[in-house]
């Protein structure tokens, strides 16, 4: 379904609305980084100031939540692509018995509210009486990054004509040298592009972590304890952007990385 | 170039087939093993640690918690459930996290609507893509961060008081406030605040299964309809909004699922009234009553397979 | 069956093991049975057709012997080798597929020379052979480009080149003109014979447009969902078709029934009508005669059909030259046709 002509003027005025709704908020953040009240959010802020990235800069618990949060992205990113891969490859033409059931599976940890998720790891730890670690925060993360890689990588594999690797396997290359030489080619970009997805997904994941986590802080945790109980409010603004930089990266290289393919394909151009 | 082409022997049946070539090929004639086999680690990960999981809280939700020693019993008994089904704030809990859960739907079903409509039908190159971007942006990026924004739009001294006050509206924000249910003492402590940022956090995973089910709306239909005589409201009434209805079903899979178990807007914003994600959290930690926070995270997925089943009879898969 | 002098059966004192051999070869689909014990032998060197509507078998078959699918039942031998169990890499059979499958991520170049480059060919002894084979199909000069970047013709010629450079035992192709304009498509059906004649493969050639496996093949096969209707030279097929379906799935037929026939020539036996055959007004003397009113006229260029409503009952298709003024509708005519014109019909599916 294309464009017949203009727009009327209310669907883009309510279009013009939903965006900004979706959007104006975040610029305040920007907007509060630099304030100098640091006791309330009153607005006009009464003053500007860059003291706040040095304050946050030199505190150590940020450094130490950021660097975990970073170590749990990367970890549990390696784990969601190489198992996320591995189903999409098996998933995307076998036809068999159950298959609904293990799609229905793979998509599971997003479809359920993430707190199911949270509980029912934690409900698990408590039974099999294992304490909180790093590894528990990865396990929960890389459960549901997963589905986020599964999703591009078949969206790719689906896109890749079979006929590809049937021409590969008819030219001579074995199971193995096709994958080398055909499939993974055409499947890097949209790897690449699922991992920079989990990794986003994961840096600033709170609900799961909140029940796997202990008494360590990633830096969503970090955040949300200064949500509840602040003490200096601008330097929450100032992790808040870098936050908000840190995910933006990889979402748009991500972006860049499948345009004109998938997002392209399923925008019916 | 024919005698280039004359048979030779093929070198590579000639040697011998190395180990990967007879492993290939022994994994080829066995398509089912190389499938299984491809299948067997994400199986087992998914099967142990979140399938796992979910019975470890199925389990848990039919053990019960001694309130004097603090110690859970581990012993099957429907104590949880009966606590969860028998007390009255319980089922107020689920019943408020529900409505709210539907009024967010359908917020974000209104909002989001227009936004989709406009991408799919008049949207064409670069302001396609933008307006791509910026519906998709939101939906992977900083949950927590986004929520804390909305913690500086609503507060008492914020932007959002300002901006009435500028616009001399403050009797109108104050008449608001003053509505029982949905107002309170400040935005950020009301259900009307909650409201709007359930549907802010909420708003992409809505407009984009919209758009891809009207995207798949064929040009030809719109006109086939326009050429047998229907104006532009009948078209959108009768061909384009029941094609565009699954879409809006999905949608909603999303922004109702989500809605049920978050317990973090509902914490920064709310007020003191709970919903299901508060509970299950505050039960779990402070109170460390795991049964009852079990068997209350159950109530979501009850809620959501019951939900997903009639979705599924609207045809809402085939959008996804 | 009717043979052919193929080229090198001749030389191995007719011991030599055809190229392809398929012996009671079934495959089913599920429900659907797409291919019923299929038979059939095509010689070394020979251009061997597969005729047919979509879903009649033929690119199953296809499949089959490049290896994609497994018989159910049956056997395969590609130069008396049984290929069960062999995996299509091990096969020594190559295919052009009909959306060609061009590797997108490779050059031009790349793509041709990917099988010598699985094989452990050297990177300049493969560039080079490449290189020639891109000269062969008149591609020189392409080499650095990416697929996307050329037109359908050229495609198809790469992966043409790219079947070709390995030398196969049988190149197989998939309706491999079937996405190229007419134009090109008559172009490409001169070049493609021509080609198998210089490099004298074994080509076997899935279609579904009658003329081009008419003018191209040395032999068909005519399949009907999931059997072989007929094999034969295209003169025998179209000349002598063996069931109703061949004779009015390759080019345009009268069938007549048992009864028909009866009324028309006295003899109680289905029989196939050319309508080029049938000569109108007494334009020449004529051993069969039957008087009709003409219903409608087709002006098709070279020929024009008219569409006869006999006395006797049925109605004929009747094709004469355009050049005369043909009859208008309405008009009386009498028809005539030798009987050697009329070709008996066994019925569908010859066991």
């Amino acid at each position: 379904m294309r464009s017949e002509g203009r727009a009327p003027f209310g669907l883009k005025l309510a279009t013009l609305l939903g965006l900004l709704y979706l959007h104006v908020p975040m610029a305040f953040i920007l907007l509060y980084a630099f304030t100098t009240d640091d006791k309330s959010y009153q607005f006009p802020p009464p003053g500007l100031t860059l003291r706040w990235f040095g304050v946050a800069w030199a505190r150590q618990d940020i450094w130490d939540a950021l660097w975990l949060s970073v170590r749990v992205g990367l970890i549990a990113t390696l784990i969601a692509m190489v198992l996320g891969t591995l189903a999409a490859a098996a998933l995307y033409r076998a036809r068999f018995f159950g298959r609904e059931v293990i799609t229905l599976l793979i998509i599971l940890p997003i479809a359920l509210p993430g707190i199911v998720t949270g509980i029912a790891l934690r409900a698990a730890l408590n039974l099999a009486d294992l304490p909180f670690s790093f590894w528990t925060i990865v396990c929960g993360h890389a459960t549901f990054c997963v589905v986020v890689v599964y999703n591009n990588a078949l969206a790719r594999f689906r896109r890749t004509s079979g006929s590809l690797i049937e021409a590969s396997m008819d030219l001579g290359a074995d199971g193995f040298q096709t994958f080398r030489h055909v499939v993974l080619p055409n499947l890097a970009t949209a790897l690449l592009a699922g991992g920079m997805l989990a990794f986003a997904l994961s840096f600033d994941e709170v609900i799961v972590t909140t029940f796997t986590a202990g008494q360590q802080t990633t830096l969503p945790i970090w955040m949300l304890s200064e949500l509840v109980r602040p003490r200096q409010r601008p330097v929450t603004n100032v992790v808040a952007v870098f936050v908000i930089a840190v995910t933006l990266v990889p979402i748009l290289l991500a972006y860049y990385l499948t345009r004109g393919t998938e997002h392209v394909a399923g925008g019916g151009r | 170039m024919s005698e280039a082409l004359a048979r030779r022997p093929n070198p590579a049946l000639a040697a011998a087939p190395g180990l990967t070539r007879r492993l290939s090929s022994f994994l080829y004639r066995h398509g089912g093993l190389l499938t299984l086999l491809l299948l067997l680690p994400p199986l087992l990960w998914l099967g142990v640690v979140y399938l796992g999981a979910l019975f470890a809280l199925l389990i848990q939700s039919f053990f019960s918690f001694d309130g004097f020693t603090g110690q859970i019993v581990h012993e099957l008994s429907l104590a949880s459930y009966q606590e969860l089904l028998t007390s009255k704030a319980n089922l107020d809990i689920i019943l408020r996290t529900m409505t709210m859960a539907m009024a967010v739907t359908i917020g974000a079903a209104l909002i989001g609507f227009p936004i989709a409509y406009f991408m799919a039908r008049y949207a064409s190159g670069r302001v396609k893509a933008l307006c791509y971007l910026a519906v998709m942006l939101p939906l992977w990026s900083s949950y927590l961060v986004r929520v804390y924004a909305w913690k500086l739009l609503l507060a008492k001294e914020g932007i959002l008081s300002w901006l009435f006050a500028k616009l001399h509206l403050t009797w109108l924000l104050e008449r608001i406030l003053a509505t029982p249910v949905i107002g309170g003492p400040s935005l950020s402590v009301s259900y009307l605040g909650m409201f709007l940022v359930f549907t802010y956090i909420w708003l992409p995973f809505m407009i984009l299964p919209i758009q891809a089910a009207l995207e798949r709306v064929p040009r030809s239909l719109i006109e086939a309809s326009a050429d047998l005589g229907a104006r532009p409201v009948a078209t959108f009434r009768n061909v384009i909004l029941p094609l565009a209805f699954p879409g809006v079903v999905a949608g909603s899979i999303f922004t109702f699922s989500l809605t049920l178990g978050d317990y973090i807007i509902p914490y920064i914003i709310g007020n003191s009234r709970f919903f299901i994600g508060q509970v299950v959290y505050v039960q779990q930690g402070t109170a460390g009553n795991i049964p009852l926070a079990a068997a209350f995270s159950v109530v979501p997925i009850v809620i959501m397979a019951i939900y997903l089943a009639a979705a599924k009879r609207l045809g809402a898969f085939d959008a996804l | 069956m009717i043979t052919r002098q193929a080229p090198s059966a001749t030389t191995a004192g007719g011991a030599a093991a055809p190229a392809v051999l398929l012996a009671e070869v079934s495959r089913q689909f599920g429900e659907v049975r797409a291919l019923d014990r299929v038979s059939f032998a095509v010689e070394d060197g020979e251009f061997f057709a597969m005729l047919g509507p979509s879903g009649s078998g033929k690119t199953t078959c296809l499949r089959l012997i490049a290896g994609f699918e497994t018989p159910d039942q049956g056997t395969i031998q590609i130069h008396g080798r049984p290929m069960a169990a062999v995996p299509p890499y091990d096969r020594n059979v190559n295919t052009v597929f009909q959306d060609y499958a061009l590797f997108p991520h490779m050059s031009v170049l790349d793509n041709v020379a990917y099988g010598l480059m699985v094989k452990g060919v050297g990177r300049a002894e493969r560039h080079r052979r490449a290189g020639a084979m891109l000269e062969l199909v008149a591609l020189a000069g392409l080499e650095a480009r990416r697929p996307a970047a050329l037109s359908g013709g050229q495609r198809q010629r790469v992966a043409l080149a790219r079947a070709l450079v390995n030398e196969p035992e049988v190149l197989l192709l998939d309706e491999p003109l079937g996405a190229l304009d007419l134009k090109l498509r008559q172009q490409m059906q001169t070049e493609l014979k021509a080609l198998q004649r210089k490099v004298g493969i074994t080509f076997i050639y899935v279609t579904h447009d009658q003329e081009e496996a008419l003018g191209m093949s040395d032999r068909l096969a005519v399949f009907n969902a999931g059997r072989i209707q007929q094999i034969g030279t295209p003169r025998v097929v179209y000349e002598q078709p063996a069931t109703a379906f061949v004779a009015s799935f390759v080019g345009a037929a009268n069938i007549l029934s048992a009864e028909q026939a009866e009324a028309l020539t006295g003899q109680r036996q289905s029989c196939a009508l050319r309508p080029e055959r049938i000569r109108l007004n007494g334009a020449a003397p004529a051993e069969l005669q039957a008087e009709g009113t003409v219903l409608d006229v087709q002006y098709h260029g070279a020929s024009t059909r008219l569409r006869v409503a006999l006395d006797a009952g049925p109605e004929l298709l009747v094709d004469c030259p355009s050049e005369r003024e043909p009859a208008a509708p309405g008009a009386r005519v009498s028809l005539g046709w030798p009987r050697s014109a009329l070709q008996p019909l066994s019925p569908e599916t010859p066991g």
